[in-house]
């Protein structure tokens, strides 16, 4: 009963429903599914996105316990994540300086229960853009930074504290010296909030500097984007780059473009929390290959 | 130059200048969160300039679709010229969020035949 399980096993076992998407990092998928003895190196983290804390409306009139409801799901997963990420819109924008770290405080004190102990955040432009990410920074530090984990390069970068949404050249720079010392076929993982690519210009699905982001990331053969932003989960392709929205923790959002405004959707009384949820993100012993699985908050509420 | 000729060229620029469709001026004003007009009316072929001025903070007026991108800074009027070649329906939005409205500050040019 005690035996550790693989990751597999606890894909089997989540009981969360939901769907697995298998994505190379390499571009071409290799053996993970394939494989069957259970690998030890094999690892997976949580990327939860646009809690939106402090929004109060009719696309959520739950908004006050959805937060907590994924902070539980996750820890009851059967085995936990090595890491957490939160990519962005950690909380929902106000005009008022002091309420916005009067949220942020609050996110704060909900995500400590959180039982991983490892957490990575990177801010929306809800929590960023009015104020250029002083309070973002003042309780959750830098807005772009990178790490090592079990050999993948992670960068996380910052795409909302300019509210032009862009990068910046400085920024870019960054990330240039920051992943140079790398080999080519190196696996490398980004998390962003915003598309790096242009989804939807027209409803502000875009960052206004994305291009360049990609094509210095091009120069590397393992790249995938994690992003969040469309409060809905997408997956697309620059060239080798594979780019993966979440959903939210709020409410979701129409499919790019599907209709004329970019309204969330209705909420549904008799599916209070469908379409919210988080993923996990499963990487195999190759380091080059990877599976995301999408677990749901509806399903997770009925055990 | 004889003044004949020279009479000859400016009545030529003149009649020019008489077959070219009137360069029009539109002022649109921006300020949290909405656009006034936020319906623009346009006619193909007829050069138009808007004039954007922000009465508040810094905007942006973004036309993905026409590639059109420039910031609005208070107390200052941005223009964009602007020929339309065909009839159609284009989003724009503010393209610096500019705070819990953010989202809804947006409207639509539409160019009619």
């Amino acid at each position: 009963m005690n035996e550790p399980r693989s990751r597999r096993d606890v894909l089997k076992l989540a009981g969360l429903g939901g769907v697995v998407f298998a994505s190379g990092l390499a571009g071409a998928c290799t053996d993970i599914v394939r494989k069957s003895a259970p690998q030890q190196d094999d690892f997976f983290f949580v990327q939860l996105s646009d809690s939106h804390w402090g929004f109060k409306g009719p696309p959520n009139p739950e908004a006050a316990d959805t937060l907590r409801q994924a902070v539980a799901a996750v820890n009851a997963l059967p085995a936990p994540p090595d890491f957490v990420v939160f990519t962005g819109d950690l909380t929902h924008t106000t005009d008022d300086d002091g309420e916005r770290r009067k949220r942020m405080r609050e996110f704060k004190a909900i995500v400590a229960d959180l039982k991983t102990p490892v957490q990575r955040y990177m801010p929306g432009e809800h929590d960023a853009s009015l104020d250029f990410g002083k309070a973002y920074q003042e309780n959750f530090g830098a807005t772009h930074y990178s790490f090592e984990h079990k050999g993948i390069h992670f960068a996380v970068l910052d795409n909302v504290s300019d509210p032009q949404a862009a990068i910046g050249d400085a920024q870019l720079d960054w990330l240039l010296s920051d992943l140079k010392p790398l080999r080519p076929e190196a696996p490398i993982v980004v998390f962003t909030h915003r598309p790096l690519f242009d989804l939807a210009p027209s409803w502000d699905w875009a960052t206004k500097d994305g291009n360049k982001a990609i094509d210095l990331l091009q120069h590397w053969k393992n790249v995938t984007v994690f992003y969040g932003h469309i409060h809905q989960e997408h997956h697309f392709r620059t060239g080798e780059i594979a780019h993966h929205a979440a959903t939210s923790l709020i409410f979701p959002l129409p499919a790019p473009m599907s209709q004329p405004k970019r309204a969330p959707l209705p909420w549904d009384p008799a599916h209070p929390r469908r379409g919210l949820g988080f993923r996990e993100v499963s990487v195999d012993e190759s380091r080059l290959a990877l599976t995301i699985r999408q677990d749901s908050l509806e399903a997770a509420s009925r055990g | 130059m004889r003044r004949a000729d020279w009479l000859v060229i400016q009545l030529l620029s003149s009649l020019l200048l008489a077959a070219a469709p009137q360069e029009q001026v539109i002022q649109v004003t921006a300020e949290r969160f909405k656009f006034t007009p936020s319906v623009i009316q346009l006619k193909v072929g007829v050069p138009v300039v808007l004039e954007i001025t922000s009465t508040d903070r810094r905007h942006g007026f973004q036309v993905p679709d026409l590639k059109i991108d420039e910031n609005i800074e208070p107390g200052k009027v941005t223009r964009i010229r602007v020929v339309p070649d065909k009839a159609g329906t284009w989003d724009f939005h503010c393209s610096i969020f500019c705070g819990s409205g953010h989202e809804e500050m947006a409207g639509q040019i539409v160019v009619s035949p």
